[in-house]
């Protein structure tokens, strides 16, 4: 930044709805915490908050991105474009400036970075970063606090609560040395004074947000996950490290002796899988989980769980596909997995999270179907999910906490647990029962006291058996709910994380004038059963996924519901660059599948 | 398999050899399976544990169909993972006598590896692996501890693979207890249940159980009557925990010695996951589950 600007304060201060903001470095710059700090500040501040952040698959640095979208209203996706980009080196300046805004902030740290001059479409804003930063902290050698430096610069920029930011700081730092904290705050308070006035033309200032609900809580995809399984009642589990799984088996690792219970790490998914069953087989609600790779090595047991009829929860955080795949990107290609990839036919329940605070309620949903239908669910969610931070209303965890029980109550004589009469329950080992013939749980088809049974005519009723509590599971469900256009043009639908940019697409385009329908699934196995009345309300059916369109030119779910309901009006946009969908994406390709209808 | 036995009334309390019995076994007339059975039933009887809190799990194979033939709370599991789910029973519910039976197959092909981390975490529970060096229940392929040489579905040449050995397999998995007998030794065997099952910790037993189907004769060498020598370690001589010592008794000659090869007391996974729930249980001050949920959404916030 040149020296010359005359001191005069910014011409004037813009109040936005809100802003989206990209940092741009290496994955060792601690941006991730920027946008870890801000989303915090966005919860306590009662401001919607959603971030978004891709890191490399590289063991140690490469470039990595962190996006948060803040702002007063509702936030439904991480922005397509950004308003203020921050740059630290030469490739992120490269890499991100075309999803920067025309009239946006570049701010750039001017030892590393040189835009180009003739790039007139944004405001340049050069600060020597690292170097300041390392002045702040009394000359240390490492750059270690630029990202506090750069929060500090935010928060001028956007006029941030700089009291709650410190409370924030000290939640965080205060437990480990005060030197830590003092440092963060030195930092921080460079940036913050630094003159960067002299230069923007405009602050921006948030609205101010509706601060009448509950108190909000942030947290990313994986802990909503893991604090849904600790509400539902699930105490014990094992896994197998994956990416990006394992932050929910670590949390879980940590929390579960607090609550009595235990996690296990397994010396392979098979074993994990394994585990878990066994666990469950004693009268503990437990969960596995993996990513695509590791789930696929559970199939086997987990059919065994269907036929054995024990409850499970089984998490599938996804990733790109197949193998090894794209195993830091995004990609919604375990659906048929989920639902279909066990030998033989097996019936289980599968349900979607559609965004963060939904990663909460639907572990907690998966723990009740779990025990009432005695099956393995499945909770898919993806990478995108996982790592992304929102703010939501705190749940109402008194009336919500599952305090687990072990039922060793005695059966009484006669007591089968596989009656064709009436839903499994098992009776966990440690159960007397009376006149003493102790029950078999089995992978073998069997009969209702679990012998062995060859019997044609038993396996045609033990299947019907499993199969038909997966359709009564589809009767209790809720009639779907959609949002905007009840009936007409098109219906755009969609599972997991794809929920908020189809939202988003859906408003604007209703906004266009356009009669618009949105519906997402979160149960995609059993579907419910209202779906084909009410695709026929709509000329179209566009169903969103990020997944490849197959050999015959539809996606998982979009090949499911052609199925289940013979709709000629379904079409399928599909994508599979490992990134989430930006609105312009689903608009313009809505637009074509209608237009080719 | 057979139709189930009719039921028949048992009284809570005492362990009989009417009432640990269920179906009659669906193994091959002459299977050296029936005297493992034998033996275990008439140890279930000397130990009376609490009927209700024995289970008996399995993995695939014919020695794996065990659970049916008695009455306890049993499950049949999947191949090669009997380990693992039965490690899920154990350190879910440490108040359960957990009894896992397979076979070679089962224990030291598809399941070696969890065998090694079975071992490794010391889970507490016992694991019998009736090994009759033959794949019986898919009639006669090679299996993980035929000898080289041996003629199989699957190798008809005579396999070519140098066996394992189950000894050095099971004392190299950090197993805690390890010891070997043979079918045809009835007190033996019971015997070493009978330690196996009062070892606090992963206690594994390999027993040589000869298939009469597919591999006739296969232990004869450790038969008396059938010319062979049955020679018993002699623990006066052998120290139990000396792991060395152990290994050097593994690499004897066929067919080797019985008796206990290793026993040690290490603290088991069961008793450190729950030092470490004591622990958690203690800094939480005994908060409730609901307490402690609404602490972790308090530092969300």
């Amino acid at each position: 930044m040149s020296s010359d600007v005359s001191p005069s304060p910014p011409r004037s201060e813009e109040l936005v709805h809100d802003a989206v903001i990209r940092l741009a470095g290496n994955s060792q710059d601690g941006i991730q915490s920027i946008g870890g700090f801000l989303a915090r500040l966005a919860g306590r501040s009662a401001q919607e908050v959603m971030t978004y952040m891709t890191i490399p698959a590289t063991i140690s640095g490469g470039p990595s991105i962190f996006q948060v979208r803040m702002g007063s209203g509702e936030v439904l996706s991480a922005g397509d474009e950004a308003d203020v980009l921050v740059a630290f080196y030469q490739h992120s300046y490269e890499n991100h400036i075309d999803q920067l805004k025309d009239g946006g902030i570049l701010l750039y740290d001017s030892d590393h970075v040189e835009p180009k001059e003739e790039d007139k479409k944004y405001l340049k804003v050069g600060v020597s970063i690292a170097a300041l930063t390392v002045e702040a902290l009394g000359g240390s050698a490492r750059e270690k606090g630029k990202n506090l430096f750069t929060l500090g610069l935010l928060a001028r920029i956007f006029r941030l609560d700089v009291e709650k930011l410190r409370g924030i700081f000290k939640d965080r730092f205060g437990g480990k040395s005060e030197d830590i904290l003092r440092n963060a705050n030195l930092a921080f308070d460079s940036g913050y004074s630094f003159p960067i006035d002299n230069v923007l033309d405009r602050y921006y200032s948030f609205q101010a947000p509706d601060e009448s609900g509950p108190p909000q809580v942030t947290m990313d995809g994986n802990t909503a996950i893991t604090l849904g399984l600790l509400t539902g009642g699930v105490r014990y589990g094992s896994g197998y490290p994956i990416t990006p799984w394992s932050t929910i088996m670590e949390m879980l690792r940590a929390q579960l002796p607090k609550y009595g219970g235990l996690f296990v790490q397994a010396e392979d998914e098979l074993a994990a899988v394994s585990i878990a069953i066994g666990f469950a087989y004693s009268g503990r609600l437990a969960i596995t989980g993996s990513s695509g790779p590791g789930i696929s090595l559970k199939q086997e047991a987990l059919g065994w769980a269907t036929m054995a009829e024990i409850p499970l929860v089984v998490i599938n955080v996804q990733r790109g596909g197949p193998s090894t795949g794209l195993p830091t990107n995004v990609e919604q290609s375990d659906l048929l997995q989920a639902i279909y990839g066990s030998h033989g036919d097996c019936p289980r329940v599968v349900l979607a999270a559609q965004n963060v605070k939904d990663c909460f309620y639907t572990a907690l949903e998966a723990c009740k179907i779990a025990r009432e239908y005695s099956v393995p669910v499945f909770v898919l969610s993806d990478m995108a999910l996982a790592s992304r931070i929102e703010a939501f209303d705190e749940p109402d965890l008194e009336a919500l906490t599952v305090e687990p029980t072990l039922d060793l109550e005695d059966r009484p004589e006669g007591y089968k647990p596989y009656d064709l009469k009436r839903m499994t329950r098992h009776a966990p080992p440690g159960t007397w029962i009376e006149g003493g013939k102790f029950p078999q749980v089995t992978g073998l088809e069997h009969d209702e006291t679990g012998h062995p049974s060859g019997n044609p005519e038993m396996h045609v009723k033990m299947m019907s058996k499993r199969r038909d509590k997966i359709k009564k599971l589809a009767d209790s469900f809720p009639p779907s709910k959609i949002f905007g256009d009840q009936e007409g043009e098109t219906l755009v639908v969609g599972w997991g994380s794809t929920w908020g940019p189809i939202r988003e697409t859906v408003i604007r385009e209703r906004s266009n004038g356009k009669a618009m329908g949105h519906l997402q699934i979160r149960h995609v196995n059993p579907l419910p059963n209202d779906l084909e009345a009410i695709f026929k309300r709509y000329e179209n059916v566009v169903v969103v996924e990020m997944n490849d369109e197959g050999l015959y030119g539809y996606g998982q779910l979009a090949t499911l519901l052609r199925a289940q309901t013979c709709n000629p009006a379904i079409r399928s946009l599909t994508k599979t660059d490992g990134l989430t969908f930006k609105i312009r994406e689903i608009m313009k390709g809505v637009q074509e599948q209608t237009e080719q209808a | 398999m057979s139709a189930p036995s009719a039921p028949k009334k048992i009284e809570r309390g005492t362990i009989t050899k009417k009432g640990i019995a269920a179906d009659h076994p669906t193994w091959c007339p002459g299977c050296g399976d029936f005297a493992v059975l034998a033996a275990f039933f008439k140890t279930l009887e000397k130990l009376q544990f609490p009927q209700e809190k024995i289970v008996t799990l399995a993995g695939i194979g014919c020695s794996s169909r065990f659970p049916y033939f008695v009455n306890t709370h049993g499950g049949h599991f999947i191949h090669g993972r009997s380990l693992p789910f039965a490690t899920g029973v154990s350190l879910g519910r440490d108040d359960l006598h957990v009894f896992v039976f397979g076979g070679d197959g089962d224990g030291f092909s598809i399941g070696g590896n969890h065998l090694d981390h079975a071992g490794r975490k010391n889970i507490r529970l016992t694991y019998v692996i009736m090994d009759n060096f033959v794949y019986g229940l898919t009639k006669m392929q090679t299996s993980p501890t035929s000898p080289q040489g041996f003629k199989s579905k699957t190798d008809p040449m005579g396999a070519i693979d140098r066996p394992t050995n189950p000894m050095r397999k099971l004392l190299s998995s950090g197993a805690t207890f390890v010891g070997r007998t043979h079918a045809t030794q009835i007190k033996h065997m019971m015997a070493m249940y009978e330690r196996a099952i009062n070892h606090d910790g992963f206690s594994v037993v390999e027993c040589l159980s000869e298939c009469v189907e597919f591999y006739k004769g296969a232990f004869d060498a450790a038969i008396p009557r059938k010319g062979g020598a049955f020679e018993v370690i002699d623990e006066e001589e052998h120290d139990v925990t000396n792991m060395a010592s152990a290994l050097a008794l593994a690499e004897e000659e066929w067919p080797g010695k019985f008796g206990v090869y290793y026993q040690k007391k290490e603290p088991t996974k069961n008793e450190l996951e729950q030092a470490n729930i004591e622990k958690a249980r203690i800094k939480s001050k005994g908060a409730s589950d609901l307490d402690l949920l609404k602490a972790t959404f308090a530092a969300m916030k």
